[in-house]
């Protein structure tokens, strides 16, 4: 069960630039039309391609098992809660947007009006975005891992041999369709 | 399933659709579209979410700022979904 050369090559050409604007989007989501959700989605859209066009067993589960999306997921929402905890201890409340216009980390100050923009602008809001950009791919790829583990899934060497003897059938007969 | 006496008519089940859409939409006669009653605070996020915030799209401003608690609702409802997930697909997964 493969999808065959042509896709493959088409998704290992896609799969970094899927990476890449799903990163873009995340990170300019204070600036431009998107933010975590939809950029955290994108990205998981190239681990599903990874999925689709490789061999689950053979690529996916030795090198990056289950258990590490399940770890990205609730690293993203800790990172997310512990953010919103922090602006209840460095400033006045919950979720304070106290990183804004303060110099540091996300703090150049902001031109107002109607600008280009600054990516290292508007405080938290960034670090929020990246935090749930983590947390929908770890859990869109999770999902998508836990499905594919359902499927009954054949080897290389399984889907070649039997390509070989349906070529073989086809070589008696005498004909293709 | 033999012993599963209940049975669904077609007619009923239709006659009870159309009544429910129909009660349904008798709410939303009244409504006029395109004027919104209530239009203060939508206006308050265009004039002041740049100054406020210093994010300039405001729609990211308003889900991560003004209401980044119904964000952190958001994400934990997706965190509750992929557990529930897991717990479906846990025996499949060796």
């Amino acid at each position: 069960m493969t999808i065959g050369l042509i896709g493959r090559s088409a998704g290992r050409l896609l799969v970094p630039f899927i990476f890449i604007f799903g990163f873009y989007i995340v990170s300019h989501g204070h600036l431009t039309p998107g933010g975590g959700f939809q950029g955290g989605a994108v990205i998981a859209t190239g681990v599903a391609l990874i999925l689709v066009c490789y061999y689950y067993r053979e690529c996916m589960e030795k090198f990056i098992p289950v258990t590490s999306f399940k770890l990205v997921e609730s690293a993203g929402l800790m990172l997310f809660i512990c953010t919103a905890l922090a602006g209840l201890v460095a400033a006045s409340g919950f979720l304070f947007n106290w990183l804004n216009a303060s110099g540091g980390l996300f703090g150049n100050p902001v031109a107002y009006g109607i600008n280009p923009g600054d990516l290292f602008t508007a405080g938290i809001i960034p670090v929020l975005n990246f935090a749930i950009g983590i947390e929908v791919f770890g859990a869109l790829s999770a999902i998508l891992m836990f499905m594919f583990a359902g499927l009954k899934e054949t080897t290389q060497k399984e889907d070649d041999a039997q390509l070989s003897v349906q070529n073989m059938d086809a070589g008696k007969k005498g004909g293709r369709k | 399933m033999k012993d599963c006496s209940f049975t669904i008519r077609p007619r009923f089940v239709l006659v009870l659709v159309i009544l429910v859409t129909l009660i349904l939409l008798l709410p939303a006669v009244g409504l006029s579209f395109g004027d919104p009653s209530i239009s203060s605070t939508d206006q308050y996020y265009i004039d002041n979410s740049q100054t406020e915030t210093g994010a300039h799209n405001v729609v990211t401003a308003i889900v991560f700022d003004y209401r980044g608690f119904d964000t952190l609702g958001e994400a934990t409802v997706l965190f509750i979904a992929v557990l529930a997930v897991a717990m479906i697909f846990r025996r499949l997964h060796k």
